[in-house]
């Protein structure tokens, strides 16, 4: 079965760019424009892996992590973050809100693909 | 599935982000206290830097970073939201506008006249990317050691962003341990083989250096050591971000093509030391020896082989045909050395020699970098020293009679080096009064070199103070004019199997070329047969071979001249110098030599073909047979005696003189 892939970022290009790769790995992908987005999106079906920005408007990707770890269905739910921040003190209440991975900006579409292989197990 | 140009939908999203900024920024403008529209602007720049360096908008990405971190620092209230911020952040943005634009164009003063001016506006005079500064921190090194797992790459992780954070943490040294890279033809491409270690001098807590790691802590293995405290020591900013990631990707770039050579040398440095090699001379001039008895060797194979019907012994003796030949090139590169060093001391005796005779002389040098083996540069230097002598000496005029004369107050001297098919050309030039002819022939008479009233050619004329004992200078200088010098210049170049060209003119100077072969001990030739004897001609002199018909043969007995498209050859029947007794073939051959601008044809029985030739100097017995330069071995084992060239041109000259002197 094909993995569910929710990405969440307030660019657009970049939300293209990370759909293009994971649409070619053969993911399917829903996109979202920001943590509120995403967390309303995330309700609409079970997904596998979530990929999201730090920095956005209405709810930033930290508060919406800490939102999703409290839904039940979404518990378990890896997620990265895919960012242009590498400050240590955001990386560690990342990791503490239960982030899996962390991919800094401007990234290789490559090695998204690569991460969401190895988180994704397949 | 087609998807739209991400790069078009990044410059429709960056138009819309830098609306969205210019509108948060004239809010705030109206309400300096609205934390709001700070974080708007802040975002917006945030996002349209992460974008804009993700799509290669590198100038735009570098420039927002400082508009951003003014902000960021407006947000956390480390300074005031200003008029003057605002302003310049609206400057920055129609600025920004432009960058996406056209991001090839010139934007880089602009750029910096707006971050300086968001600079003042920030506070003062201070840098808006600027960390906030410390409070006189004391400082810490730490020692890292990290590896990845060989699989690393493959599951996303990318070494360079976690070097960059730690660059960002203070001052780095960074080295990449390769050793266990291995073998180019054992290397996964994919794999990561590098570890990494780290010298970290900052002032942040241990715990910042594991936050760098901590999203691949766990399949990673890092050790930190702490060295030492330094207290009070300087603060030191970040190194510059754009500098840094180039230098890391050189690094890892470099190492599987230094793995690569490192079986082979041990280390990148001793391979870098073994580019030469010195060897001593003699060393070479053996090898040369055994490469031209490798070469008659071959020649005596080539025979055999030719005259066999066996064609696979043809096909093997082609194969040591081709390879002597390369090696003998290969041998005769490796003696080669360039005249650079020979024509180095010029600038010294030239200098002296302008001291001592009062004059102004200026030398210029030209084709420095052409080579020459190495035994000739040696055997050249003092023929060269004489010519450059006599030219300053008596070349060249005093200052005075140079004015007087219309021309330069200092003399010149123009020495040059050229190679030219197998012959390396060297000239000595002077823009003096020219060789006075009269007085060479007066000279002449008076030595009893010449008859008087012969009739010469100027280059015969020019010739002759090559003679022995000749001298015009009419008072012997320090420098040269001992009657010595000439003579052995020309007996030099003659050893060398080079030829000495002169060309004067009255008034504007002398040339004097000397054509020397570019090697001494193998040349190419022309193998040719005069009665029962074979001959060898250097090819390099060799211009074109003619059939002797019978009626030229006729018509040219008593005369010793062909005409060749027009112009008179003379020419030399090899079996009357020889004094063959055998009966002449009934096709004669006539093979033309020239030296510089002079030609003689020599007739020969037959022209056998090309010949590669190792020569071997005549004994002391036959030293002064002058009509031969050298022997060679053929392939069948026989001896073949070389022509010597420009003695033959010269005898050709001379007999056409004589002849027309008789009428």
């Amino acid at each position: 079965m094909t993995a569910n892939i929710l990405t969440v970022d307030d660019s657009a290009s970049i939300r293209l760019t990370t759909r293009v790769a994971l649409t070619n790995a053969g993911y399917q992908v829903t996109e979202a424009v920001d943590g509120v987005d995403g967390l309303a999106k995330l309700n609409t079906g079970q997904f596998d892996l979530v990929i999201t920005d730090l920095n956005m408007p209405n709810m930033d990707g930290l508060t919406m992590i800490r939102e999703l770890r409290k839904l039940p269905a979404h518990m378990g739910v890896p997620v990265i973050f895919l960012t242009t921040e590498s400050d240590g003190e955001i990386k560690q209440q990342a990791k503490a809100a239960g982030a899996t991975g962390w991919l800094t900006k401007p990234f290789d579409p490559e090695s998204l693909v690569k991460i969401a292989k190895k988180v994704l197990g397949k | 599935m087609s998807f739209p140009d991400p790069i078009a939908v990044f410059r429709t999203e960056a138009a819309e982000l830098l609306e969205q900024i210019e509108a948060g920024l004239l809010d705030l403008n109206v309400n300096l206290g609205d934390k709001d529209q700070v974080d708007a602007v802040f975002r917006g720049l945030h996002t349209l830097k992460g974008s804009g360096a993700m799509f290669g908008f590198e100038a735009l990405a570098a420039f927002t970073h400082h508009c951003e971190t003014a902000f960021d620092r407006v947000r956390k209230g480390e300074v005031p939201a200003t008029h003057a911020l605002v302003t310049a952040v609206l400057e920055a943005k129609d600025h920004m506008r432009a960058l996406v634009e056209t991001p090839a164009g010139d934007h880089e003063a602009m750029s910096e006249a707006l971050l300086a001016n968001l600079r003042r506006a920030v506070d003062g005079s201070g840098d808006p990317a600027a960390a906030p500064a410390f409070a006189g921190p004391s400082q810490t090194l730490f020692k890292l050691r990290f590896s990845l797992p060989q699989n690393a790459m493959a599951n996303g992780t990318n070494p360079l962003p976690l070097l960059d954070e730690l660059r960002d943490l203070g001052t780095c040294r960074i080295v990449a341990d390769r050793s266990s890279i291995p073998a180019l033809d054992e290397l996964v491409p994919t794999d990561l083989h590098i570890a990494w270690d780290v010298e970290l001098l900052t002032s942040e807590p241990r715990s910042a250096i594991d936050d760098v790691f901590i999203f691949v802590m766990d399949d990673m293995e890092l050790s930190v050591e702490e060295i030492a405290v330094a207290a009070q020591a300087p603060v030191v900013a970040a190194p510059a971000r754009p500098a840094t990631p180039a230098v890391a990707v050189e690094t890892i770039a470099s190492a599987p093509v230094t793995a690569a050579a490192a079986p082979a040398s041990g280390d990148g440095k001793s391979a870098k030391a073994n580019e030469n090699v010195r060897v001593p001379a003699e060393r070479l001039d053996e090898l040369m020896d055994r490469v031209g008895e490798l070469v008659i060797a071959q020649s005596r194979l080539s025979q055999l082989a030719g005259g066999s019907g066996d064609l696979t012994l043809r096909a093997v003796s082609e194969d040591v045909e081709r390879l002597s030949g390369e090696l003998r090139d290969t041998m005769m590169v490796l003696r080669m050395v360039p005249v650079t060093h020979l024509f180095s001391r010029f600038r010294r005796l030239v200098h002296d020699l302008a001291n001592e005779t009062g004059k102004r002389i200026e030398l210029v040098t030209e084709g420095e970098t052409t080579e020459v083996d190495k035994s000739v540069i040696e055997r050249l230097a003092d023929p060269l020293v004489h010519l450059v002598r006599n030219s300053c000496d008596h070349g060249l005029e005093t200052a005075d009679e140079r004015l007087a004369s219309g021309k330069t107050e200092a003399g010149h001297i123009h020495l040059s080096a050229r190679q030219q098919a197998g012959e390396v050309i060297i000239t000595i030039k002077d823009d003096g009064r020219g060789i006075n002819k009269d007085r060479v022939r007066a000279k002449a008479e008076a030595s009893g070199l010449i008859a008087a009233n012969a009739s010469l050619t100027d280059q015969e004329l020019y010739q002759l103070i090559f003679q022995p004992g000749f001298s015009t200078a009419s008072e012997v200088t320090n420098l040269s004019g001992r009657g010595v010098g000439m003579d052995v210049v020309k007996r030099t170049i003659d050893a060398l199997r080079g030829t000495i060209n002169v060309v004067s003119r009255p008034g504007e100077g002398s040339e004097i070329s000397l054509a020397i072969p570019l090697t001494l001990a193998i040349i190419d030739g022309l193998l040719v047969r005069v009665g029962n004897g074979r001959y060898v001609i250097p090819l390099s002199a060799v211009e074109e071979c003619l059939e002797l018909s019978v009626e030229e043969d006729m018509r040219s007995r008593g005369r010793s001249f062909i005409s060749l498209r027009d112009s008179l050859v003379p020419f030399l029947r090899l079996r009357d110098l020889f004094r063959t007794g055998t009966k002449p073939d009934q096709f004669q051959k006539v093979v033309v030599i020239s030296t510089g601008s002079e030609r003689v044809g020599l007739v020969v029985d037959q022209i056998i073909g090309d010949h590669q030739t190792v020569i071997k100097g005549m004994s002391k017995l036959h030293h002064d047979v002058a009509t031969f330069s050298g022997a060679t071995i053929l392939g069948d084992g026989d001896v073949a005696l070389i022509l010597d060239v420009g003695h033959l041109v010269a005898e050709g000259q001379q007999q056409e003189a004589h002849l027309r002197a008789a009428g």
